[in-house]
């Protein structure tokens, strides 16, 4: 059976992983953004914090996403089969690229700048919020968006520890040695990274200042 | 120790020209004086209160601040940049309105056409402009000035200085302007105030500093291209 008889005739099924894969990146998207940006600005004005953040998260990426993975299962509360382990495991990945691009982004603004805010006597939150963050923008988003496309592809692995998504088809295939069920899954999840790709890059040019 | 062993006194409404070489302590004095540094021993009197005593944010709002390339904020139109210390002081938006048109025109740019421009879309002697309106809008008493105009090219620069020196003596602001360029110290300057290795080594009237016999005062006279006499 060709792979596009095969993924017509399951569109149902790929459509609803896919739609299982979507949430699973939205959710831990927005909780690491939740905890990447604001983390962050706090790490902005404390060199040693900055260390110990920046070094845990990348520790964190080069763990192998399969072993991620297994070592979460066996951690009570966060840890466990299906989805809350899976986000967890997300989280951990995507956090690194928000949190060294919202580092980057706000420290790397030109110092006249700064210089001038504070010698108008702009407080330091006035700092942060009226000048720090709107330039810092473009780059947090760039950040964002690179996490983003990391996790629709860590996503796949996480079917292995039962969260579903579109991995399920890529194991199942993998398995039964079958292209076609390997196709349903990752042209579904090429897509959804491209799209997203795409959606956020242009967000991120409309921020960009200068 | 940057700076050294300075007294001075900057009478209100002086115009007080700090000279001196890279790295002389022009800029650090500047930053004494709006308690962006502190003095670690002595003491900078700002309207006879130590700049250690004063709220660092209620000194800097009441002491206009223009720098090299004018550090304007790249994400805020030039209206919204001259009005930043008028919104911090929360005016309200009639008042602050009225005051950027007013700004705007006292450095010659045309509120109609330049208000809603972003400093991307300025030539870099409109920046400057720009950067001396926004340090002016609240009206404060004392403006410092950080080489403002040393990034500019010759012909705008020399345009820049004319028209600046003419607001200056209207405006009656007590300012400190730092710079290493001499000709620009003797046109603005109503005392120039020779810094080298972090020491005063001359305070004199423009036409009394080029009379002075001190080895630096020569070194930057001669760095004049045409006969000192011009200028006395």
């Amino acid at each position: 059976m060709s792979p596009w008889t095969f993924i017509l005739d399951h569109r149902g099924e790929i459509l609803s992983a896919t739609l299982d894969h979507f949430t699973l990146v939205v959710i831990a998207m927005a909780i690491a953004i939740l905890i990447g940006v604001p983390l962050g600005m706090f790490i902005v004005q404390r060199p040693t914090l900055r260390t110990i953040a920046l070094g845990i998260a990348s520790i964190f990426q080069t763990i192998p996403s399969l072993a991620l993975f297994g070592f979460l299962i066996p951690i009570p509360f966060i840890g466990g089969i299906g989805k809350r382990t899976a986000i967890v495991a997300l989280v951990l990945y995507a956090l690194l690229p928000i949190l060294r691009n919202t580092y980057v982004g706000l420290t790397g603004i030109d110092p006249a700048v700064l210089e001038s805010a504070e010698a108008m006597g702009m407080t330091r939150s006035q700092i942060l919020f009226r000048v720090r963050l709107p330039l810092a923008l473009a780059v947090i988003l760039a950040g964002i968006r690179t996490a983003t496309i990391i996790t629709i592809g860590v996503a796949t692995i996480a079917a292995a520890i039962g969260a579903g998504g579109l991995g399920t088809f890529i194991f199942r295939g993998v398995a039964l040695v079958s292209d076609a069920l390997i196709l349903a899954g990752a042209i579904p999840a090429a897509l959804l990274a491209l799209i997203a790709d795409f959606l956020l890059g242009f967000l991120e040019r409309r921020l960009r200042i200068s | 120790m940057i700076v050294s062993d300075i007294s001075l006194r900057i009478p209100r409404g002086e115009t007080l020209v700090l000279l001196g070489r890279s790295g002389s302590g022009k800029t650090t004095l500047l930053k004494l004086i709006n308690g962006m540094l502190l003095p670690p021993k002595g003491v900078v009197l700002v309207q006879n209160c130590a700049t250690t005593e004063w709220n660092p944010i209620r000194l800097r709002r009441g002491i206009g601040y223009v720098i090299q390339e004018a550090g304007l904020f790249p994400h805020f139109t030039v209206a919204e940049n001259v009005a930043l210390v008028p919104t911090l002081e929360n005016w309200d938006a009639p008042r602050t309105a009225a005051r950027v048109q007013e700004m705007l025109h006292l450095v010659g740019l045309d509120p109609r056409d330049f208000a809603h421009r972003l400093p991307r879309e300025l030539s870099g002697g409109q920046r400057q402009r720009v950067g001396v309106a926004r340090a002016l809008a609240s009206d404060p008493p004392i403006l410092l000035m950080d080489e403002p105009f040393g990034a500019l090219d010759p012909v705008t620069r020399a345009e820049l200085q004319r028209e600046f020196s003419a607001l200056v003596r209207r405006l009656g602001k007590t300012i400190v302007f730092v710079t290493h360029d001499l000709r620009e110290a003797l046109l603005l300057a109503s005392r120039i105030v020779l810094l080298q290795a972090g020491r005063i080594v001359a305070s004199a009237t423009p036409q009394e500093f080029l009379r002075l016999d001190h080895a630096e005062v020569r070194a930057f006279t001669s760095s004049l291209s045409v006969s000192p006499g011009a200028f006395v």
